[in-house]
């Protein structure tokens, strides 16, 4: 049987894949799309702790994680559709607007 | 079935320890592939790939119903609406190679290693012990316990969840709609605009030779030059897409008439 370990460090690299993803790409989808990767490393970890300590909590947490990334999602794309269609652009460094 | 065929993989040893190595080191290579391909689209794909094997472990580890979750509301749900706004924003935006920022990837990169160290050392300075022996986490009795749990300890956050669900429905609904800010044109408008325009036919058709019939072979003229006026403007690519005419807005008369009235100027 794998430790609990192996998965947290595991979902620690991917949280930290996410993270660089976030602040290397521009592309606002793309940037959506590490975040996501985030949530889902973290999932990873709650999953793998809800299994060290024998019990549903962690499960029903993540549970809900993922009903909150849903959420997000949601809206953050209907965002990013309507930004694009005030600047015909996708990328993060074009809405500048609230700058300064 | 497919559930006690699941129990049943997490129960050997063995085969847990070499699905993990195999499924953890393609979700390494993919989530970093997904930092490093330019394209949206191949994102999206690697995206998946690493939420199916988060789903296998999730199943390895004795959550079947959130695996299934996984599965459902990630690659079903939330990716298909990436690629839906991928399809709106424009399948072939693609990052550009030049830094806005001076030597931002290399201090992304410096903090993504510092972070990584840390975590690292604090999960290898943790004692996380072996896992607790199967509870009924592990047993058929998954779904059972959690809708108890969520319908018990959890019953407040999970009802102010389904307030979050209908806020953020209606904000999308909001935030995507678009109004209507000119009235709509008639039939007889709009042949008046066709005739206007100086081109009453319609425009002619992709190109169609005796090896290719593709929508994106250009016609050719009588002269033997190629008419660009035969080739969608989407299938044209990111040039024709960032052209000055298409960038500063749709016309009142949609944005059809505009890539039309654009690519006719270019004739």
């Amino acid at each position: 049987m794998i430790s609990p370990a192996n998965y947290v460090a595991l979902a620690a690299i991917l949280f930290v894949i996410g993270a660089v993803g976030v602040l290397v790409r521009r592309n606002a989808l793309v940037v959506f799309m590490c975040v996501e990767l985030m949530l889902n490393a973290v999932n990873l970890a709650f999953i793998a702790f809800a299994r060290l300590h024998g019990d549903l909590n962690g499960q029903v947490i993540a549970f809900f994680v993922m009903v909150v990334a849903a959420a997000e999602v949601v809206v953050g794309l209907a965002i990013l559709t309507s930004i694009f269609r005030a600047r015909k652009s996708a990328s993060v460094d074009d809405a500048n607007l609230l700058k300064y | 079935m497919t559930h006690s065929m699941i129990l049943a993989g997490s129960a050997a040893s063995n085969t847990e320890v070499a699905t993990f190595w195999v499924l953890a080191v393609a979700a390494v290579g993919a989530a970093l592939g997904m930092i490093a391909t330019r394209r949206a689209v191949h994102c999206a794909v690697l995206l998946a790939v690493v939420m199916l094997i988060l789903a296998a472990m999730y199943a390895m580890q004795g959550a079947p119903f959130l695996a299934f979750v996984q599965v459902i509301v990630y690659t079903g749900a939330v990716l298909m609406l990436f690629l839906f706004v991928m399809m709106i924003v424009g399948i072939t935006a693609a990052d550009s190679i030049i830094e806005t920022i001076r030597g931002q990837r290399l201090f992304a990169g410096l903090a993504g290693i510092a972070m990584l160290v840390l975590l690292i050392l604090v999960v290898g300075h943790a004692t996380i012990g072996p896992a607790a022996p199967s509870g009924p986490r592990n047993s058929s009795l998954n779904v059972d316990g959690l809708a108890r749990l969520v319908f018990t300890t959890y019953v407040f956050p999970f009802e102010v969840t389904s307030a979050l669900l209908i806020t953020a429905a209606l904000g999308a609904m909001v935030l995507a709609h678009r109004e209507r800010t000119t009235p709509r044109p008639t039939q007889r408008m709009l042949s008046t605009r066709r005739i206007a325009s100086g081109r009453p036919t319609p425009l002619p058709g992709p190109g169609t030779y005796a090896r290719h019939n593709a929508v994106d072979m250009p016609a050719l003229l009588p002269d033997g030059t190629q008419s660009r006026l035969s080739v969608s403007n989407v299938l044209l690519g990111p040039i024709a897409l960032g052209s000055p005419a298409i960038a500063a807005g749709p016309e009142p008369g949609g944005g059809a008439q505009t890539a039309g009235d654009e690519r006719e100027e270019e004739q």
